[in-house]
């Protein structure tokens, strides 16, 4: 499960609010008394976005905004917020009238929560308040999964959510501009994965469900009723369509229908193929693909059905299974992982006989196929994202230990950036680097233009005088005679003084005109002046020479500069140190 | 408002001055010419403001400028240039100058100071960027000057360093598009001597976007323009790849991909290590990481330029296709490798296990390299891209390096193979084709070609055509192959039976692919058995024709297996190889049929020859022996046409031609022709039907067949002017009226001078011919009366009919060049014409139909062929198919699916329609050959066709039948 709390630039944002489907206790919701022991979370919280409708990444958020208490914004995309309120009905009911749990969420709070929410678009910036600001990128996975881009002033934070790099049948790839965030937070479920290409898979279901509607066999492809569901759909839809075949495909009813819906009305966040083509006839108007009936399941002649829920441990699926299980022209398909335990599990190591409750044992003739279609970056895909944001930090969630250790080497190696693994609970701190803006006064500008230099490249840093002011809250570069006037201060003269001892034999006026011929020789392009007060000016730094009380031949060379001629002060004095040349008259 | 106030003061004072100063020269240019420049200068005196004036400027570029008013028009613009203070007019005025002096005819040399004067005090940067657009045009149109461009270029230095992007941009445009090839002679302020390159190049780095992206453009323009891009740009060049911006990218790719090119072999180091590698394996493995760009427009760009990098080493190469896959850092098979393996264990694919692509070896971490550096799967990614632009040109791209190396020919095939199941039918077709192409280097292994064989069940018609034609050019490793491919068409053609053509067609070459395969299939496939008799099979199965044609193909180069067929399989072939000559063999089966013991192209040429040998002595024959020997040879060459499918468009042409002189001879020989007019009408009208014929005949020969050398064309030209000689002829024995008889006679030597100007060089060829003839008597020709002019003609036509048969000569020369001639053909395969059922319709509403043909051997089709609707009350109705319509699925072949729409009003019962295809020609298109483009204006409608053009359309496929029924409007 997904929730991830980020603090950036004075601003809390919970990231994901999801929960966990293993246990049925308290442990299933995050803990939110981490963030505060009583009282609401709002005053905490600046916001929540959710990525995507999975209920690992939003199952918790009716019990923390309704339960827990939070009044702020959630930010979620318009197909996130459609399909959300299903899912978790669905879920409150399973849990609530099946199971009869008491102290959960009921289906009103999902209706309040769903109110709070405020619908994201892609790549649009909302400003969530005066500093903090977000945008949603595409990111695959499910429709309306999104990748968000968080940014308070200078710093920023990039929350991948899950995402897949290799386009699928219904959904494109995911894509992001070079933001370069300061941290990039990726999932990376397949960490030490490679996966093969997707076509070899998608050729090897489409010839086994063909094969096996030839020989005249019944299909039953078990599935969770979103995402995946509707990839094979279109995936059969087409081929059906491309072979001309007639067997008819079944899609078990339900919330499926709902989502379906949904489905075709957000076509924008479909793949090319899809949008391109749905002005002639909608993809998910499926031509073929019927609902099903229970009755249909004895109906002879070959047909495909899908139906609920994944892994053969109950429902529908379950019923279906029972019933062609005993026919070896049948063929049952997964096409994802099953938990151990399950039936769907059991048949996949193998088991031919199997025991079902009322000690009665069932045959499996049937033909058992693995398929894995899954929707989630591969560690080519993760390492395909870095490098498209460029982030400055790298950060690894949703995925097991090992396997991250694995991918963080990787990323350190490749990219040369820091990459960290938080445990659950534990807090990551990143120092940034945030640039602080600063008001210019427009003079001070122009007169550094006019001191001339080549033109502003703003990929060079270059150096001005001015002074800084800092004042209600905000920052000013001005020249330092208006920093004066503004601050009502008198200036104050800093002059600084430095003796040089010189061994030279010639009177005092000799030295001095050596020096003044000496440093017209190497100054050019300054004014230099031999003053008859026996000084020498260059620029506004004076040079006075004096013998020294002890030896006539060490003149002592007093000079003398204001502050703000520090840097040809500085010069002149080290090469003074350095003695006359003796090739001088 | 004061402002306003002086502006307008100022204008009506500048029009007040202008006014008598100019009137004088302006109504002398009336005198010459149109006037434009008089009318513009008017016009633009009256704008008051400069709105009006900008009206004006546009109402002005609508129409086209005369040559010779070019220079007044840009004079009279040039001055309003400097008195307008706005600045949208003189942005219009600056691309006016730009569009004038491209106008044909007009120097801008005369043009080029003033234009760069006007640089001098510009103020307003986009104006400044137009006037740098019209001195690229100028500098354009004046290629020959070398002062020119290096003015020019000096004045696109200076402003090199504007502050607006704009004008950057345009300086770098015209820097690469005029710089100096060869001197390097731009001095920098530094007085350091910098050629135009390093100026470019130091504008790789400015900070907008779009310069960068101007200067790398004008650094590949200067490479277009023959200048050698200096080596040290690769570098540059190789840091924009990793621009910010999508447009730097995409000409960065550009940039690296033509340094590759210049300096293949070239050494530059990697980073981080001391090895070093050709130049033009580094920039492959850069291009091949930009195909997993963030911009699908830099993706395509990258994947289009990896297909033409033929001279990268082969390890690179292979590493495009490399995708290492591990499952919990354990090496994983790919399911590809895991098919071969399977394959070559010689087990059949289970994959029934759950864990049966479980991870087999343990991975060293630091082995796996996760970020593709370098080529590593470029193409894994590009074929697995979002966008199916970028899929197609890696598609594309895997052709064109695979064509160049067998070896990654071999191993790209899984990958061709995977995208015959792409989402979008363009994918799937354009690897089926790409397949095609590269098929002379592979052999499919089986389950390859059971992979490429599911495909045939495919809905779509062109991926299944598209797939025949590639099973056409596949060689496969078994028998085992060969059956299963059998078997599937065999289903195809039980699902489809449209494709019936097709089918056999493939199965033709697949038999005479592998003969030794068919071999031992043989039995299995005629069902023959060693003792038994079994029952004959139908004939006009179409499967049973399949396996046959297989089989006889197959037995041509096999002389083995004629011992297996039984005795109904002789018969068979016989009877085959009349009803479908074009699929089977000719030779080879020579215990079956010596009755067409001609059967090598050889052969047929040999014969083709000798008939048309016979008769070069037709001269010496009497007028009934001459017309029978033309006429059996007309028939000989025709059925020699249909069994030798080479030489069909030869034999045919010669048939043809044969039958004008035959048709020609019949009408000259009418014994009636001395008789009085009114006696011999009826001769008369057999004469103008022939002579009418025989045109309509020419053009058909002249059009409908590709190939002709001129001298064809003069022969062919020549019928038509002896025949148009006969009408003249006929014209002046029938009619009275004399004026038609002048006017007619006319022409006809009109079409003698034009023959004689075409066919100059031809001449010689056409010695005693009838043009010969008539051209030794033309100035007497030209001067007698119309009756005159007949009875020469009449004599001329008659004398020389027989002795201008000089066609020994000239189809000798056709028949050296025999291979060459084609004729183009029309099968209209959609509609069949075998419906019963009638397509019913409510007056007044449309009905389309579907017409599916293919065209072979057409030239540009998209404007020659036209579809001809006839309806039963004799109305016709030629439709011209959209350009889209045709497809081009092989070489001079073409393929029009298009949708014709049909309206009538109604009708008591239904009643066929005919639908034919037309060839439009005109022969204006012989003789000229484009028209000239105009100028920038666009009154190309002006231009005068010949007279003597002539425009027509040859029906060329043959009509089917539609049953329609227009039911009247229901009330």
């Amino acid at each position: 499960r997904s929730c991830i709390l980020v603090s950036i630039g004075g601003k809390n944002i919970m990231l994901d609010c999801g929960m966990h489907m293993g246990y049925n206790d308290d442990r299933r919701f995050p803990d939110f008394s981490y963030i505060t022991q009583n009282g609401r979370l709002t005053d905490f919280l600046d916001c929540v976005i959710i990525s995507h409708f999975h209920l690992d990444h939003c199952g918790a958020l009716p019990f923390m905004s309704e339960m827990v208490g939070y009044d702020g914004p959630i930010y979620m995309t318009h197909p996130t917020k459609a399909i959300c309120p299903i899912l978790l009905e669905d879920f409150r009911k399973i849990t609530v009238d099946k199971k009869g749990e008491t102290n959960f969420f009921t289906s009103q709070m999902i209706k309040d929560c769903m109110k709070k929410v405020v619908p994201l678009n892609l790549h649009q910036t909302v400003q969530v308040d005066d500093e903090l600001e977000i945008k949603a990128y595409y990111a695959g996975h499910v429709l309306g999964a999104a990748m968000v881009h968080i940014k308070v002033g200078s710093e920023s934070v990039v929350y991948t959510g899950d995402y897949n790099m290799t386009p699928d049948r219904h959904l494109g790839a995911a894509w992001i501009d070079k933001c370069r965030p300061d941290i990039l937070i990726s999932e990376s479920t397949y960490a030490t994965t490679i996966r093969d290409s997707k076509r070899c898979r998608e050729r090897d279901f489409l010839k086994k469900v063909h094969e096996s509607i030839e020989r005249g066999g019944k299909v039953l492809i078990p599935v969770f009723a979103l995402g995946r569901a509707q990839e094979l759909c279109i995936l059969l839809e087409t081929f059906w369509e491309r072979m001309n075949l007639k067997a008819p495909i079944y899609f078990s009813t339900g919330l499926t229908e709902k989502a379906n819906h949904y489905y075709k009305l957000f076509i924008t966040w479909t793949n090319q193929k899809i949008r391109k083509t749905f002005v002639q006839r909608n993809m998910f108007e499926f031509k073929h693909i019927k609902a099903f009936d229970r009755s249909y399941a004895d109906n002879p002649g070959p047909m495909v059905v899908f139906a609920t829920p994944g892994m053969l441990h109950a429902g529908q699926s379950l019923q279906i299974f029972k019933k062609w299980a005993g026919n070896e022209k049948n063929m049952v398909i997964m096409p994802g992982y099953c938990v151990q335990g399950t039936i769907g599990h059991k048949i996949l190591n193998g088991q031919r006989k199997l025991e079902m409750e009322g000690r009665s044992t069932l045959d499996v003739k049937l033909q058992v196929e693995y398929m894995s279609f899954s929707a989630h970056a591969d560690a080519k895909g993760i390492m395909q994202l870095i490098r498209m944001a460029e982030p400055r930090n790298m950060l690894l969630v949703h995925g097991e230990a090992v396997k991250m250790e694995f991918l963080k080497g990787k990323i350190e190696q490749e990219f040369s950036i820091d990459c960290y693994m938080p445990a659950n609970g534990e807090t990551v701190t990143v120092t940034t680097n945030p640039s602080v803006p600063v008001d210019i006064s427009l003079n001070l500008l122009k007169r550094e233009m006019a001191l001339g230099g080549p033109l502003p490249d703003p990929k060079k840093p270059r150096t001005m005088h001015g002074t800084l002011i800092m004042k209600e809250n905000s920052l000013k570069l001005v020249s330092s005679e208006q920093a004066l006037k503004e601050l009502g201060l008198n200036e104050h003269q800093l002059r600084f003084t430095c003796r040089v001892q010189l061994q030279d034999p010639h009177s005092d006026t000799d030295t001095l005109h050596r020096i003044y011929t000496h440093l017209k020789s190497v100054l050019k392009g300054y004014t230099i002046q031999h003053l008859p007060d026996g000084t020498v000016m260059v620029e506004s730094i004076v040079i006075k020479v004096s013998s020294s009380t002890e030896d006539p031949n060490t003149k002592v060379l007093l000079l003398s500069w204001s502050y703000q001629d520090e840097d040809l002060g500085s010069f002149l004095s080290t090469l003074l140190k350095k003695g006359l040349p003796s090739g001088l008259c | 408002m004061a402002a306003h106030l002086k502006k307008r003061v100022y204008e009506e004072f500048s029009k007040v001055v202008q006014i008598p100063h100019e009137e004088a020269p302006a109504k002398k240019l009336r005198l010459s010419k149109p006037s434009k420049s008089a009318a513009l200068h008017i016009d633009l005196c009256k704008a008051t403001n400069s709105t009006d004036a900008l009206q004006y400027l546009l109402h002005f570029a609508r129409k086209p400028v005369e040559t010779e008013s070019v220079e007044g028009v840009v004079r009279i613009l040039l001055e309003h240039y400097y008195k307008e203070t706005d600045n949208s007019v003189r942005l219009k005025i600056a691309s006016l100058l730009g569009l004038l002096s491209k106008t044909q005819g007009f120097s801008p040399d005369c043009i080029v100071d003033d234009a760069i004067n006007t640089l001098g005090n510009e103020k307003s940067h986009q104006v400044l960027a137009q006037l740098m657009d019209t001195l690229l045009v100028i500098g354009t149109q004046l290629p020959e000057s070398p002062a020119v461009r290096q003015r020019l270029i000096e004045v696109a230095c200076k402003h090199l360093s504007d502050t607006y992007f704009g004008v950057r941009n345009k300086c770098l445009q015209l820097l690469g598009c005029l710089g100096m090839v060869d001197t390097p002679l731009t001095k920098d302020n530094e007085g350091l001597v910098r050629d135009v390159q390093s100026i470019i190049s130091d504008y790789f780095g400015d900070q907008d976007p779009r310069v960068r992206t101007a200067a790398l453009k004008a650094m590949l323009q200067l490479h277009e323009r023959g200048m050698k891009i200096h080596e040290i740009i690769y570098d540059q060049a190789c840091r924009l790849l990793s621009d910010d911006y999508e447009q730097v990218r995409s000409a960065a790719v550009q940039m690296v991909w033509v340094l590759s090119h210049l300096y293949p072999e070239s050494i530059v180091p990697i980073p981080s290590s001391n090895e070093e590698i050709r130049l033009v394996d580094d920039a492959f493995g850069k291009i091949s990481h930009m195909v997993s760009d963030g911009s699908w427009m830099v993706r395509v760009q990258a994947a289009k330029t990896l297909g033409s990098m033929l001279q990268v080493s082969p390890q690179f190469l292979e590493q495009t296709l490399d995708k290492k896959l591990m499952s919990d850092l354990r090496r994983k098979r790919t399911a590809h490798e895991r098919a071969k393996e399977l394959f070559t264990s010689g087990e059949f694919s289970s994959g029934r296990k759950w864990a049966d692509d479980a991870p087999k070896e343990k991975l060293d971490t630091n082995t796996v390299n996760l970020i593709a550096s370098g080529a590593c799967g470029a193409f894994v990614h590009g074929l697995e891209d979002e966008m199916f632009e970028v899929r197609i040109a890696a598609v594309e791209a895997l052709c064109q390096l695979a064509r160049s190396s067998a070896s990654f020919a071999e191993k790209c095939l899984d990958f061709l193979v995977d995208m015959f199941n792409d989402e979008i039918e363009e994918v799937r077709l354009q690897s089926i084709h790409v397949l095609r192409e590269i098929s002379t280097h592979i052999t499919l292994r089986e389950d390859q070609l059971d992979t490429v064989l599911a495909v045939l069940e495919d809905s779509s018609r062109d991926i299944r055509e598209a797939l025949h034609e590639l099973i056409c050019y596949t060689n496969v490793s078994t028998k085992e192959c060969v059956q299963l491919a059998l078997l599937e068409l065999l289903k195809n053609l039980n699902k489809y039976p449209t494709d019936r053509n097709s089918v056999w067609k493939c199965l033709k070459f697949m038999g005479s692919r592998h003969p030794t395969l068919v071999l031992p299939l043989v039995p299995e496939l005629l069902s023959t058995h060693p003792y038994f008799d079994t029952p004959e099979p139908d004939m006009d199965d179409p499967a049973y024709i399949a396996v046959l044609v297989l089989v006889f193909n197959a037995a041509k180069s096999c002389p083995t297996m004629p011992a297996l067929f039984s005795d109904h399989t002789f018969r068979h072939y016989s009877y085959l190889r009349d009803s479908l000559s074009h699929l089977l063999p000719g030779n080879g089966l020579d215990l079956v049929d010596s009755r067409c013991g001609l059967g090598s192209v050889e052969s047929a040429q040999l014969f083709l020859q000798q008939s048309l040998n016979r008769v070069s002595t037709i001269q010496n024959l009497e007028a009934p022996g001459a017309q029978d020997l033309l006429d059996f040879t007309i028939r000989d060459l025709r059925r020699l046409g249909e069994l030798q499918t080479e030489l069909a468009g030869a034999a045919d042409f010669c048939a043809t031609y044969l039958r004008c002189q035959l048709l020609l001879m019949k009408a000259l020989q009418d014994k009636l022709w001395n008789m009085a007019v009114p006696l011999c009408l009826k001769q008369n009208v057999t004469a103008t039907a022939a002579a009418q014929q025989i045109l309509e005949e020419t053009y058909k020969l002249e059009f409908l067949y590709s190939g002709l050398d001129s001298r064809q064309v003069a022969t062919i030209h020549h019928v038509r002017l002896q025949a148009k000689a006969l009408q003249l002829i006929l014209t002046a024995r029938t009619r009275q009226g004399l004026d038609s008889l002048i006017s007619s006679c006319e022409k006809f030597l009109q079409d003698i001078e034009s023959f004689q100007r075409l066919f100059l060089t031809e001449l010689p060829h056409l010695q005693d011919s009838f043009v010969d003839k008539l051209l030794e008597l033309m100035p007497r020709l030209s001067s007698c009366k119309p009756v005159e002019l007949v009875k020469i003609l009449q004599t001329t036509l008659r004398q020389s009919g027989l002795l201008q048969l000089r066609l020994p000569e000239q189809t000798m020369s056709i028949n050296s060049r025999t291979m060459r001639i084609h004729r183009a053909t029309a099968t209209i395969i959609e509609p069949t014409g075998e419906s019963d059922n009638p397509l019913r319709f409510t007056t007044g509403l449309v009905v389309a139909l579907d017409i599916d043909a293919t065209l072979e051997h057409v030239q540009d089709p998209q404007n020659n062929v036209k579809v001809q609707v006839l309806y039963p009350d004799g109305q016709s109705h030629v439709i011209h198919p959209k350009p889209g319509d045709f497809r081009k699925p092989g070489p001079d072949r073409h393929r029009l699916i298009t949708q014709v729409y049909l309206s009538h009003t109604a009708w008591t019962e239904p009643s066929q329609i005919e639908v034919r295809l037309l060839l439009a020609y005109s022969s204006s298109s012989t003789s000229l050959s484009s028209p000239s483009k105009l100028g920038w204006s666009d009154s190309i409608d002006s231009l005068p066709t010949p007279e003597t053009a002539v425009e027509g359309t040859i029906p060329f496929s043959k009509p089917v039948k539609v049953y329609i029924m227009p039911k009247p409007a229901r009330r």
